[in-house]
């Protein structure tokens, strides 16, 4: 599949944050120098032992890395096909990858020495990361989240709380993800002097997207050597559910120059992508500007955004990562879609097969391998990322399901 | 004044934006900037609006391009920009309104504001053949800092465009060349770090701030964000060029509008009443 004949699949960004023709920094002029700041920071932590000895330690002792790389029998036994591994990373502290992140971000904010953190969320992962780092380390945390998001995650809402969070709601546009990271933008803007904000997926403008996949690279550095170990080579292939696309990025970027590792990314399909009702943004969408790069985007013919749609809030967002959107451009990664109904049947199957109650948004993920896994043969290995526990979602799921709680 | 002096690879403008500066700069006063979301609350009343805006004594017009995600405002032009693109506002329809506007008035310069995304989508280059035929003088367009030059400034400048950027206090004087360089027509200073019609800056700072930029910049200044009433119109059109009113002059719109958010009987007038107290306000501003 790959159709590109570069030398490697890791070279980006360029100095200007793009990702060939995606990526940027399309920010007002207010947060330019902030943004030129904390490339500046960043550029000398990451070749700071003392800023990757940080991270390590609070890796292993707070967050619980390495995370397994669990083969799943009953699952495997089901498809009669490939043999599966889950990544767990819902086994993380908080529940799902985000906190990997977070600890590299706030801990880059210390440096700096912001005192101030903002976030945006969607599912209320990232949220629950950034208010649970926060409180480890003293800052006061203000987390932006739709009303629509809020009133489905309520659980996460008040795990936020309980750390000290204040969870601010957002009422404008749709009242999602989209809309948390304007009044997150909006904030930044106007409390530029003490404030760290702290992104929750590999969007927005450079170098964040670089950045926050540096921080989720872990994920793969860790499957690499751990499918090493355990089948003594590669895995087949690699699939990883895509919102914004920081765990999928996490888990490929460090097999993007390994050819014959097949990469799939799985998009939230909602309502299935031809009813227009979906999250689909590489499937559906075209290229545009919004937050800060240039990705593609569901947007209608007057370069409008539209609004996402998707049983899972953590992939609600009507954009995705600039580096995927080069990944889908150049070939190296293969983007599919499942839908709510696909990601519901799954959610239920991992529950009952392997008692791993996923989060909605890795569910995708493990429906395009129910769609794939079956045909394949035994010896293929495929890693799925679990990138986050079900728990916050047992209500939504339930809801959809027809049953009273 | 050489309003062009440092523009790259500027092609011959329309000159409005020059001429009414130097105008003003005879008068010996500050210039009123309203700024208008277009299409808000509907299309006619937008563009009766428009039309009305130079008698009532707006010296230059901002006109807002709606954008469903603005980023940089606050939530009084998110919501015209919400009505406006509830009503079915596009790019297509601000650039026909421009061209009807200069029908009729061929001296008060229009300056698009907007997000880059619908002029991406739009297409850079028929949008800008599009904006100089329709009779369109300046481009503001807040997601375009310095960085991303090649996208639109640059092409606009080589169509005759005047690219109009921000600067805000975060532009210190090391970065203010890196914004200037590019820019024509007039400088934006944003009073404020914050969105639009928020807060508001004392007048000690915008005089500070606009002394500093005299420094680096022989354009005229325009200072906007969280100016409200004519006394402040006044103040800020006595240290600088221009001042620019937007939030206020949306918030008008919205409580003239009925339970539907339909045009009332004095949405037109109401606004255009507004401008005429700001516009006072800044004639009464005389300079030494």
């Amino acid at each position: 599949m790959v159709t590109s004949s570069l030398n490697t699949f890791k070279g980006g960004p360029d100095e200007a944050g793009h990702f060939g023709m995606f990526g940027g920094r399309y920010v007002a002029e207010t947060l330019m120098p902030l943004i030129l700041d904390l490339e500046k920071a960043y550029e000398a932590a990451k070749v700071d032992p003392d800023f990757k000895r940080e991270i390590d330690y609070y890796a292993k002792y707070y967050v619980g890395r390495p995370s397994p790389l669990y083969f799943a029998p009953r699952l495997t036994e089901h498809f009669g096909g490939a043999k599966i591994y889950f990544k767990r990373e819902e086994l993380n502290h908080t529940g799902a990858h985000k906190i990997n992140n977070v600890m590299g971000q706030i801990l880059l904010a210390r440096r700096m020495g912001k005192r101030r953190i903002i976030a945006e969320t969607g599912a209320g992962q990232h949220g629950v990361a950034t208010a649970t780092v926060c409180a480890l380390f003293d800052l006061p945390c203000i987390v932006y989240m739709g009303e629509v998001d809020i009133a489905r995650q309520a659980p996460n809402v008040f795990r936020m709380k309980l750390q000290g969070a204040e969870v601010r709601p957002v009422s404008s546009g749709s009242k999602t993800l989209k809309d948390a990271l304007n009044e997150a933008l909006r904030d930044w803007v106007a409390n530029v002097e003490d404030t760290f904000y702290c992104i929750g997926t590999v969007a927005g403008p450079h170098p964040y997207p670089e950045m926050v996949r540096d921080f989720q690279k872990v994920i793969g550095e860790e499957t690499k050597a751990q499918v090493l170990e355990a089948e003594g080579r590669l895995p087949d292939s690699l699939v990883a559910c895509i919102g914004g696309g920081s765990n999928a990025i996490g888990l490929f970027y460090p097999f993007l120059d390994d050819k014959e590792v097949r990469i799939f990314g799985v998009e939230a399909g909602g309502h299935g992508v031809e009813t227009g009702e979906h999250a689909a943004s590489l499937t559906g969408g075209s290229p545009g500007v919004l937050h800060g790069n240039r990705t593609y985007l569901l947007q209608d013919d007057d370069g409008q955004i539209l609004e996402a749609t998707s049983i899972s809030a953590g992939l609600d967002y009507p954009g995705i990562g600039p580096e995927h959107a080069w990944l889908h451009d150049s070939g190296r990664v293969e983007y599919v879609s499942a839908t709510d109904k696909e990601a519901l049947e799954a959610f239920q199957l991992c529950s009952r097969l392997e008692g791993i109650i996923p989060a909605l948004e890795p569910s995708h993920a493990l429906a395009h391998v129910a769609k794939v896994a079956p045909e394949l043969p035994r010896d293929h290995i495929m890693v799925v990322n679990l990138c986050g526990r079900g728990d916050k979602d047992v209500f939504t799921v339930a809801e959809a399901l027809g049953v009273q709680l | 004044m050489a309003a062009n002096s440092n523009a790259a690879a500027a092609a011959a403008d329309s000159g409005r934006i020059r001429r009414r500066f130097e105008a003003l700069k005879a008068e010996g006063r500050g210039g009123l900037v309203a700024f208008v979301t277009a299409g808000d609350p509907d299309r006619a009343t937008s563009a009766e609006i428009l039309a009305g805006l130079p008698a009532a004594g707006a010296d230059l017009i901002e006109l807002g391009m709606p954008f469903t995600d603005p980023m940089a405002d606050g939530p009084s032009v998110q919501a015209a920009s919400q009505r406006a693109l509830a009503k079915g506002i596009t790019l297509r329809q601000i650039l026909e309104m421009v061209r009807v506007f200069r029908q009729g008035d061929d001296e008060t310069p229009i300056i698009l504001m907007g997000y880059y995304n619908p002029i991406y989508i739009y297409g850079v280059e028929a949008f800008l053949a599009d904006f100089r035929s329709a009779g369109a003088d300046g481009l503001i367009v807040v997601d375009l800092p310095p960085e991303e030059d090649a996208e639109l400034c640059l092409p606009a400048l080589a169509a005759g465009a005047n690219f109009i950027r921000l600067a805000t206090p975060t532009t210190d004087d090391k970065r203010l060349p890196t914004v200037l360089s590019n820019t024509s027509g007039f400088v934006y200073y944003v009073a404020i770090a914050g969105i639009t019609g928020t807060k508001s800056a004392a007048s000690g700072a915008i005089d500070e701030a606009v002394t500093r930029l005299r420094r680096h910049t022989e354009l005229p200044i325009a200072v906007g964000f969280g100016i409200k009433t004519a006394q402040q119109a006044a103040e800020v059109a006595a240290i600088a060029d221009a001042a620019v009113v937007g939030s206020a002059l949306v918030d008008r719109v919205k409580a003239s509008l009925d339970a539907e958010g339909n045009a009332g009987p004095d949405t037109v007038s109401g606004l255009l009443g507004l401008v005429s107290e700001l516009a006072e306000g800044v004639r009464s501003a005389r300079k030494d």
